[in-house]
C-alpha cells in the first residue's frame, strides 16, 4: 500500500517537481501515473524507492512512513520493492542468469534455490532458455523483460516501473503492460509511470494524472 | 543465514573478485608488480641486516678475554684459577697457556728466536684465555665478566678488545632503523597504490554498483568484492616480493661467499625462511586490504542511484 499526503519535492537546482501531491494505491492494485515528461511521475517513483527524499509531506510505503527509514535501512527497504527502468539498467558484462539472480544473491538465497527462482521468473516473462545470453544479444523488448524478471524474482510486495514501454513498439508495449496486470492479479501492488495514455485505455486500473507536479485527476474506473 | 551459507557466499565473492582481476591480467600484474618492488626493497635490506648480524655473531673470538697472571704465580696457581673460572655460569671454556708454551709460540711466530735466547728469564706470564658462554657473550656480559676476573687474586691484566664489536653493533643498529623507516614509507606507498587502483575499479563499475544498490544491496555487500580484490592484489604483490628477494639473494650469494672465503670464513648468505615468506604475504595482504578499505569507504558511499 502506498499513500502520498501533501508531498512536495524541490531539487537542489530549485526546480519544484512535486507541489502538494496526494494519492493512495491499495495493496494488490495496479495504478498508472500519467502526464507529460517533467510532470512529476519519475519523482514520485524515486520517493517510493527512497532514491530521493521528500522536501515536505508524508510518504507511506508498505505501511511504513519512509521518513523513519534511516540511511542504513534503505538497502533492506528496497528489497521489498521491484523496480523496472526505462533503460533497463542491466549489467552488460553478465549473462541474463546473473542479472536476474542479483536480488536473490543480495538477499542471501541459497544457490540451488536461486537457479529455480530465476528460471521461474524468466518463464513468467517468456524468456526461459535465454539464461546464458548477454543482455546486448537480446532485443530491446527482451532486455526490458529481463529487467522485469529481475524486479519480480525476489517476490516483492510492490513493483514500480518508470516508462517501461518507452522504447517498445505498440505490440511489445501492450504485452509488457499485460505482464504488469498479471502481477497485480496475484496480489502485487504495481505502480507504472507512463506518458502513453492510449496504451493504458483498455486496462482496468487506477490512474493518477499529473501536471506540473500536481495531481489533476485521479480516478478508478468502475 | 546459517554459517555455512555465510562462508560459501564469502568464498564465492572471493573467487569472483579473483576472476574479475584475471579479466585484466596486465593491469592487475602492474599493480602487483609495484607492490612487489616496493616491498622487496626493505625486505632485501632486512635480509642483509639479518646476515650481517649472523656474521657478527660468528666472531665469538672477539669476545675472548685474555687474562695475564702475575709473574709470581706459578703454573699450578694458573691451573687452579682456570678450574675456579670454569665453575662460573658465564664461562664456556678456559684455556691455560703457560709461560713456557707462550714463549715457544712466540719464538716460532715472531722469528726473534736468537734474541729471545739472550734472555735469562722468560719474560712472559702464564695466561688464561677465557671464552664466555653464548648467553654471556654480549658487550655487557663480557664487561662484567672482565670486572669479576680482574678482582681475582694473582690476576694482573684482563684484556678485552670489544671496541670494534661495539661499533659494528652500532652500525647495524643504524641500518636497522633505516630498514624500519624504508619499510614504513614503502608500506604507506603500498596502501596508497592499492587505494588508487581500487578507486579506479570502483569508478569503472559505477553503473553496476548503482544497480546493486537499487535492488537492495547494502554498502557492506557492495564493498566486499573490492575488499577481496585488494587482498588479491596484496597476495600477488607479496608473492612477487618474495620472488624478487629470493632472486636478489641468489644473485648476491656468489660474491658474498667469495668474500667470506677471502676472510677464511665459510659464511653463507641466508635468504628468507619459509615462515618469513608467509609473514611477507600476510603483511602485504593486510596493507593492500587497508588500502582498498580507504578507497571503498569513501567511494562506494558516494555512489547513489539517481
Amino acid at each position: 500500500m502506498i499513500r502520498f499526503d501533501q508531498v512536495y519535492k524541490r531539487y537542489p537546482n530549485g526546480r519544484e517537481a512535486l507541489a502538494g501531491v496526494s494519492f493512495a494505491v491499495a495493496s494488490g492494485e495496479l495504478a498508472f501515473l500519467t502526464g507529460h515528461s517533467g510532470a512529476g511521475k519519475s519523482s514520485i517513483l524515486k520517493l517510493i524507492a527512497l532514491i530521493e527524499r521528500p522536501t515536505r509531506g508524508q510518504v507511506i510505503v508498505n505501511d511504513r512512513n519512509i521518513a523513519a527509514i534511516k540511511a542504513r535501512g534503505i538497502a533492506q527497504f528496497r528489497r521489498q520493492i521491484g523496480v523496472v527502468f526505462q533503460d533497463h539498467k542491466l549489467l552488460h558484462d553478465r549473462p541474463v542468469m546473473d542479472n536476474v539472480a542479483l536480488p536473490l544473491i543480495i538477499a542471501g538465497v541459497p544457490r540451488r534455490e536461486i537457479d529455480k527462482r530465476v528460471r521461474a521468473a524468466l518463464d513468467q516473462v517468456g524468456l526461459l532458455g535465454k539464461e546464458k545470453s548477454r543482455p546486448l544479444e537480446l532485443s530491446t523488448g527482451e532486455q526490458q523483460r529481463v529487467g522485469i524478471a529481475r524486479a519480480v524474482v525476489a517476490r516483492p510486495s510492490l513493483l514500480i516501473a518508470d516508462e517501461p514501454t518507452g522504447n517498445l513498439d505498440p505490440d511489445l508495449a501492450r504485452e509488457v503492460m499485460q505482464l504488469f496486470k498479471r502481477f497485480s492479479d496475484v496480489g502485487v501492488t504495481v505502480v507504472v509511470a507512463t506518458h502513453d495514455v492510449h496504451l493504458i485505455e483498455s486496462f482496468d486500473a487506477r490512474r493518477v494524472r499529473l501536471s506540473d507536479g500536481r495531481v489533476v485527476a485521479g480516478e478508478v474506473p468502475a | 543465514m546459517n554459517p555455512g551459507a555465510y562462508f560459501s557466499r564469502h568464498a564465492q565473492v572471493l573467487v569472483g573478485s579473483l576472476g574479475r582481476i584475471a579479466q585484466q591480467p596486465l593491469a592487475a600484474f602492474m599493480t602487483m608488480a609495484v607492490i612487489g618492488v616496493a616491498l622487496a626493497l626493505p625486505l632485501l635490506l632486512n635480509v642483509f641486516l639479518q646476515n650481517a648480524r649472523a656474521a657478527g655473531g660468528n666472531l665469538t673470538d672477539a669476545y675472548d678475554l685474555s687474562v695475564y697472571l702475575d709473574k709470581k704465580a706459578d703454573t699450578a696457581r694458573a691451573q687452579a684459577l682456570a678450574k675456579q673460572l670454569r665453575l662460573r655460569g658465564d664461562v664456556a671454556t678456559v684455556r691455560v697457556i703457560t709461560a713456557d708454551q707462550a714463549l715457544t709460540e712466540f719464538r716460532a711466530a715472531s722469528g726473534f728466536g736468537k734474541a729471545l735466547d739472550a734472555l735469562q728469564d722468560n719474560p712472559l706470564p702464564d695466561t688464561l684465555v677465557v671464552t664466555p658462554t653464548l648467553d654471556a657473550g654480549t658487550p655487557q656480559g663480557t664487561e662484567s665478566l672482565k670486572a669479576a676476573i680482574a678482582s681475582m687474586p694473582d690476576v694482573q691484566v684482563v684484556q678485552l678488545d670489544t671496541e670494534w664489536v661495539k661499533r659494528l653493533n652500532a652500525i647495524l643498529e643504524v641500518v636497522r632503523h633505516v630498514v624500519l623507516l624504508t619499510a614504513a614509507l614503502l608500506g604507506v606507498g603500498v596502501v596508497l597504490i592499492v587505494s588508487n587502483t581500487i578507486r579506479l575499479d570502483i569508478l569503472n563499475r559505477r553503473a553496476e554498483i548503482e544497480v546493486m544498490k537499487l535492488v537492495g544491496a547494502s554498502d557492506g555487500f557492495t564493498r566486499r568484492p573490492f575488499l577481496y580484490a585488494g587482498i588479491w592484489y596484496g597476495l600477488g604483490g607479496g608473492f612477487l616480493a618474495v620472488i624478487l628477494v629470493t632472486l636478489g639473494t641468489v644473485f648476491l650469494s656468489g660474491p658474498v661467499a667469495h668474500l667470506a672465503i677471502l676472510y677464511g670464513s665459510d659464511f653463507r648468505l641466508e635468504g628468507l625462511g619459509f615462515v618469513s615468506m608467509l609473514e611477507v604475504l600476510g603483511a602485504s595482504a593486510a596493507l593492500a586490504w587497508a588500502g582498498s578499505w580507504l578507497s571503498v569507504r569513501r567511494h562506494i558511499r558516494a555512489i547513489e542511484p539517481t
